[in-house]
């Protein structure tokens, strides 16, 4: 189960409520579920990392319990009950760095939960029919929500009374009628104050906090469908987005042009997210499979199918075509074990009382001969040989 | 001038064969005997080796050259099949076995997401879907069939058979009502199914199937229409028992979620009474709607005669969800550049 859970470089949610692990290495994919019964009380709605080192996975469920899943032993280790359900689905879910949760529902309520207490520290009320919520990955107190005529607010959690920044909705058209706005993902970009939101009338547009205007300070169209899912490449100044129709594809945010589209989906995109360092992107949807594009070229790199529609997903931080860390590490074992043996025969050599050496001389020849055919006790030689010359000592004595 | 004398000479040949069939294969040997004699002494550019029959201008002659090498390669075939059957039958019993043509079906591209009737996980995603409620035998089938705006006679006369073949199926007048505001008064008399028939340029073309609860919309695309008028050798019209459902070849995923939309049209009832069935036959995409009546002759003979609209469907999207193509989420989509490359690889 663990060494699994270690191989595993894409984490994805599905709406049967099993958590996935995808191996790309080994085109392996694994599912981890809690009870033997599945139920689509526990559809898993939204997951984040627990901490920097991405050894635990946070998923949020329907039912409004956050469950910790470690990726080290492969299990769910705690569950926290994070709401109920009838104030809807979380929609966005991130952590502090205080080990403290972050947690918004689908009703607007955005809770601030400390570890051990029942009941969340600070709430906010975001409005209704929040769509998403995320997180500036530099200011961690820093958060977005969004929604179904529920324009973009950026909360500071520290200071919960009302939002840092209400953006405004654009000016009536040429008929005079309310322009509808449909928040449906957002993101932070990096090194800068700018938020960049999808919405669901196929529009991308930026809001810039520090400028004066709390207009979107720029505007691109894309397609024809709601846009639903959106990310930031770790080279700047594009965004991959995906729409309901499964079409994704790559905006230039200096131009607001389309760079290219990435081809493949049969259904909806559920979920985007580009690779923090490679210029990898991989999708989920409602057809069942997971892909993975390069961003240079636009080819298609990994197809799985996994059985389940999917809701959500995390890639780990580490390069998905690496050999597993399991390889690496019995690998290093190795090494530092012969290490060891090397260590153990330097200090015997320098003993002085001759009989000794000549037996130890005796045994390093045997030593050597068993060396090439077991290289792994060594180790267990080593200390195996220091308890004999004291036994000897002794009998001497 | 040389070459004109060799067709000449080949035309002479192929007349003589025609009338002569007998004494055709010594006369065309005798021609290309001479056909080659005579080009070999012109020399080789009457005849060079990339010639083909395409390159000769007057269509006469062309047509004739073709015919001649068509009717040499089938020659030859024939002498390949009687060399092969010789063969076989010399070997007796070591023959080896008969091969299989290729069909496309054959060489289909393997579909991973091929259900596996073991698998827990799609059984469960089954189990619980949207259709769970009509195969734990708690809704009966309820289903309204309509029209695009001002439908044509063949169209109206296709959905009164519709509901003549779907048990419990009631036509309405479409009068231009948008279909997001039938869909709750649909649900609100208990509806279970919105079937809605396109009509283009007189014709049926379309199709939008749509699960009414909160389930998926499936649009298709109709075509070979044939109302119980212009079938040959039909039956009597149906009468009002049930019809049993045949559910042929759905054997993806999304095969299965179109099968289960389908079988859920027709009420469940395992005491099978009139010998009325329905059949959608899943083939390359297509899926093939056929209505008969069935007699048991005797234990191992059935009689068959088809009653009933025919018509052919192909699926073009599956959405979640009551209909709304417009914000709606779209579980599959037909994109045909994409997706109809590869002549072997099909969806359902």
């Amino acid at each position: 189960m663990d060494e699994r859970s270690r191989l595993c470089t894409v984490w994805l949610g599905s709406e049967t409520g099993i958590l996935k692990g995808v191996s790309l290495v080994r085109k392996q994919a694994f599912n981890f579920c809690n009870t033997s019964h599945l139920s689509r009380e526990e559809e898993v709605r939204v997951l984040c990392w627990g901490d920097p080192a991405e050894s635990e996975l946070l998923v949020g469920s329907v039912d409004g319990t956050v469950k910790t899943f470690s990726t080290e032993k492969g299990v769910f280790t705690e569950s926290r009950r994070c709401g109920e359900p009838e104030e809807g689905c979380f929609s966005g879910l991130a952590t502090l760095s205080d080990s403290a949760l972050v947690t918004c529902t689908e009703s607007g309520a955005l809770r601030v939960w400390k570890e051990g207490s029942t009941g969340p520290a600070s709430e906010m009320q975001a409005g209704k029919n929040v769509c998403r919520m995320r997180q500036n990955l530099a200011h961690r107190h820093r958060v977005a929500t969004g929604g179904k005529e529920n324009g973009l607010k950026i909360w500071d959690l520290e200071k919960p009374e009302k939002p840092v920044f209400t953006a405004k909705n654009l000016r009536d058209d040429w008929l005079d009628l309310r322009q509808p706005e449909w928040v449906r993902d957002m993101a932070f970009i990096p090194d800068s104050d700018k938020v960049v939101t999808c919405t669901g009338h196929h529009q991308v547009r930026i809001y810039d906090p520090s400028s004066p205007q709390r207009r979107p300070v720029m505007e691109v169209k894309y397609g024809e469908y709601p846009l639903v899912a959106l990310s930031l490449p770790s080279s700047g100044n594009s965004v991959v987005v995906g729409n309901t129709h499964g079409e994704i594809a790559m905006l230039d945010l200096r131009k607001g042009l389309v760079c290219g589209c990435l081809k493949g989906l049969a259904g909806g995109v559920r979920s985007l997210q580009c690779h923090p360092s490679l210029p990898l992107v991989a999708s989920c949807g409602m057809d069942r499979f997971l892909r993975i594009h390069s961003l240079e070229d636009r080819k298609l790199l990994h197809k799985v199918y996994l059985k389940s529609r999917l809701n959500c997903l995390l890639l780990a931080s580490r390069d998905p075509q690496d050999a597993g860390d399991a390889d690496k590490k019995a690998g290093e074992g190795e090494e530092v074990k012969e290490e060891d043996g090397e260590v153990w025969e330097n200090m015997e050599k320098v003993d002085d009382d001759e009989p000794e050496e000549e037996d130890e001389e005796e045994e390093e020849e045997e030593v050597e001969e068993e060396r090439p055919k077991r290289k792994k006790t060594k180790a267990e030689e080593g200390p195996q040989k220091k308890k004999s010359k004291k036994k000897r000592k002794i009998a001497k004595d | 001038m040389a070459r004109e004398g060799n067709h000449g000479d080949s035309d002479k040949g192929k007349k003589k064969k025609i009338k002569n069939p007998k004494k055709s294969v010594v006369k065309e040997e005798n021609g290309e005997k001479a056909e080659k004699m005579e080009s070999g002494d012109p020399a080789e550019a009457a005849f060079p080796p990339t010639f083909s029959s395409s390159e000769i201008k007057n269509k006469q002659r062309r047509h004739l050259m073709f015919m001649k090498f068509k009717q040499e390669k089938r020659k030859q075939k024939l002498q390949l099949k009687k060399k092969k059957k010789k063969e076989r039958e010399a070997l007796g019993d070591k023959a080896p076995p008969k091969e299989v043509p290729k069909t496309i079906e054959n060489q289909r591209v393997y579909d991973e997401t091929t259900v596996d009737p073991e698998d827990e996980e799609v059984a469960f995603d089954e189990g619980t879907d949207e259709f769970s409620a009509y195969f734990n035998g708690l809704t009966n089938p309820k289903v309204l069939i309509t029209t695009s705006d001002r439908p044509r006679g063949r169209t109206v006369k296709f959905c009164e058979q519709l509901a003549t073949v779907i048990p419990n199926a009631h036509v309405y007048y479409r009068r231009g009502l948008a279909l997001k505001r039938v869909i709750p008064q649909c649900v609100s008399r208990g509806f279970t199914y919105l079937m809605v028939i396109n009509e283009d340029r007189k014709m049926p073309n379309g199709l939008v199937l749509c699960h009414l609860p909160d389930g998926p919309t499936a649009h298709f695309k109709v075509s070979s229409v044939r109302i119980r008028k212009e079938m040959k050798r039909r039956g009597k019209d149906p009468t009002e028992h049930t019809p049993e459902v045949i559910l042929n070849n759905f054997s993806t995923r999304l095969g299965h979620s179109i099968g289960r939309l389908f079988a859920a049209l027709f009420p469940q009832d395992p005491q099978f009474v009139g010998r009325q069935v329905a059949t959608f036959h899943n083939q390359r995409d297509f899926v093939f709607f056929r209505f008969h009546r069935y007699i048991f002759k005797n234990e191992k003979k059935v009689g068959i005669q088809e009653l009933g609209p025919r018509f052919t469907l192909k699926l073009r999207s599956l959405q979640k969800g009551t209909f709304d193509s417009k914000f709606g989420e779209y579980e599959w989509v037909l994109k045909r550049h994409e997706m109809d490359e590869c002549r072997r690889k099909f969806h359902l």
